[in-house]
């Protein structure tokens, strides 16, 4: 095996990726729940993913395949760099194809291909605390959580309906874990969130406020909501422009200086992959905005 | 008639210093209890020991509950305690700020306590916080304001509202009235006297402010460096003080 001498395999050490590992498996353990670790310093900048990152160098072996998307799309410069830093420290396998893959570091997306066993979706976490709006005391959120007391996070989608006419929230909606935890499922859009419950392993890096949580496969997750004004995974009244898709997530794109749009996949790799097997729009044209995505 | 909440050899130190010491006394259901004293007597410290919001150095709190009677409350787990704090329990802080959140609407700073404990249609809760802000005599027009924008007094009755939304048998209160102008502290008092009364509410309230009892409350207890000194009927005490504290206390009343 050739590696690079001048780091450790996924630059971090290995008291480090032990120290990690255990918080993980205390994660997996405990679904939903924040567990705190010592988060490293990192050669990126917080809000680069640091604490995703810490997660995936502590879960990739040498064997593994790794996706990095930022937004569903594998060639923004967040995405890009954070392969090239595996790539160059742990000199894995890389893919922009999420069946090739068997650890997908993520960030506001969750693939629209569903994911399988033994595959593990990484989330770069920035606010891990859900409660963190309303109440902003950690030792109260704490006290929160131990005693499963969230009727704070209702009034939260109280004041949205309040204000909007309905729940507003439409990234980071929380979610009750294993009918026990309230989590933020990170800046994810809800569109994502019926697709939590997965057959893979999620785990959550908040690397700059030091918390590190975890969705078990097939575990129960239910975003909240009040009897009167149900949940729904909304998503922009269109099919995608280049692949005809009417089932992902769409991505408004201006496409001239008339204002001009159109709506394509956010996640690219689904997006040409149907391409590429003959999928294509029912008509093409460019659209005015109906509804669009908050 | 057995007490509602029933206190026993209650103290609390700071330190080596005596917040309260020595603290026994009965609540019956309905009864409202003056706690008066000048600053420091431990007025405060007794409110927040009886309320759980202070862990007191010995004693008993025993609570009449819905469920299983007598218990003290000191002793309960605290997700219980929780519970009675936001259901059967109120506290109504001097300064509402303390216990409103300001950044939330005053439907959602009244909706808190159901959503708490667990009503989740959003209609009903909006529906209970419009009858509770006309209760308190806010106007309905204002719901989904935030109380930054309200004047102290209504500030002060919306933490009122969203307090007894609940509808919770027992409320303390820390100089409801305190900080307020004398004319709206009328209002608040007619408001606090009518609730207490088509509630059925039992009342600790704490002031030093011997109208505010007068006004309210059935019974007295007079404190001084953290000992209750004197108690008794509002009326007996205040019209025949017995010990020279008391005598102290209503005289200068009567001289301003
Ligand atoms: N947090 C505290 N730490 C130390 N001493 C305190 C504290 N709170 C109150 N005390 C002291 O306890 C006594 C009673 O105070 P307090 O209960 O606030 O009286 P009151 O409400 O009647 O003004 C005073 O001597 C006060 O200085
Ligand atoms: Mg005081």
């Amino acid at each position: 095996m050739t590696q690079d001498t001048h780091y450790n395999f996924a630059y971090l050490d290995e008291q480090t990726k032990r120290m990690i590992r255990r918080a993980l498996l205390k994660a997996m353990a405990i679904p939903g729940y924040q567990v705190p670790f010592a988060s490293r310093e990192m050669p990126m900048p917080y809000g680069w993913g640091t604490g995703g990152v810490q997660v995936s160098a502590a879960c990739l072996t040498p064997s593994d395949t790794l996706k990095v998307i930022d937004q569903g799309a594998d060639d923004t410069t967040n995405a890009v760099s954070i392969r090239k830093f595996f790539e160059k420290t742990a000199q894995v396998a890389t893919t922009e194809s999420t069946r090739a893959a068997s650890l997908i570091q993520t960030r506001h997306r969750i693939p629209e291909e569903p994911l399988r066993e033994g595959q593990i979706l990484v989330y770069q976490v920035p606010i891990p605390e859900p409660l963190r709006f309303l109440e902003p005391r950690e030792t109260e959120t704490r006290k929160m959580h131990a005693l499963q007391d969230y009727g704070l996070m209702h009034v939260k989608l109280y004041e949205d309906i309040a204000r909007h006419g309905n729940i507003a929230t439409s990234y980071a909606y929380p979610v009750k874990v294993q009918g026990r935890y309230v989590m933020d499922p990170s800046p994810i859009p809800k569109f994502d969130n019926p697709k939590l419950r997965m057959a893979a392993i999620q785990l959550f890096g908040a690397g700059r406020e030091q918390r590190i949580y975890a969705i078990p496969p097939y575990t129960d997750v239910v975003s909240l909501d009040f009897e009167d004004h149900p949940f729904e995974p909304s998503k922009a009244n269109h099919a995608c422009s280049l692949c005809g898709a009417d089932h992902t997530y769409l991505d408004e794109v201006i496409v001239d200086d008339r204002g001009g749009r159109m709506f394509v996949c956010s996640d690219t790799d689904y997006c040409a992959t149907r391409q590429a097997t003959g999928a294509a729009p029912a008509q093409t044209a460019t659209s005015q905005p109906q509804e669009a995505q908050p | 008639m057995t007490p509602l909440f029933s206190v026993r050899d209650l103290r609390k130190t700071y330190g080596g210093r005596i917040g309260c010491t020595d603290v026994s006394f009965d609540l019956y259901p309905g009864e409202v209890m003056g706690i008066v004293g000048e600053s420091g007597s431990g007025k405060s410290t007794l409110l927040n020991c009886l309320a759980g919001h202070l862990a007191p150095d010995a004693g008993q709190v025993f609570y009449d509950t819905r469920h299983s009677g007598m218990l003290d409350t000191l002793r309960m787990a605290e997700p219980e305690r929780r519970m009675l704090g936001r259901t059967d329990w109120a506290f109504v802080h001097q300064n509402a700020r303390d216990g409103l959140r300001m950044s939330v609407s005053a439907g959602g700073n009244v909706g808190e306590r159901l959503m708490a404990v667990g009503a989740r249609h959003y209609g009903q809760i909006r529906a209970a916080a419009t009858d509770w802000l006309g209760r308190v005599e806010i106007d309905a027009g204002r719901i989904d304001d935030r109380p930054s924008a309200f004047s102290g007094g209504m500030q002060q009755r919306l933490q009122i509202a969203r307090n007894l939304v609940t509808g919770p048998r027992l409320v303390f209160m820390d100089e409801p009235t305190g900080g307020l102008d004398v004319s709206v502290q009328a209002r608040l008092l007619d408001l606090l006297r009518g609730l207490v009364r088509d509630m059925g509410l039992s009342a600790i309230i704490v002031t030093h402010d011997l109208a505010v009892v007068r006004l309210l409350a059935d019974r007295l207890m007079v404190m001084k460096g953290g000992h209750v000194v004197e108690s008794g009927l509002t009326d007996q005490v205040l019209d025949d003080p017995q010990h020279g504290y008391t005598q102290l206390l209503v005289s200068s009343v009567l001289q301003a």
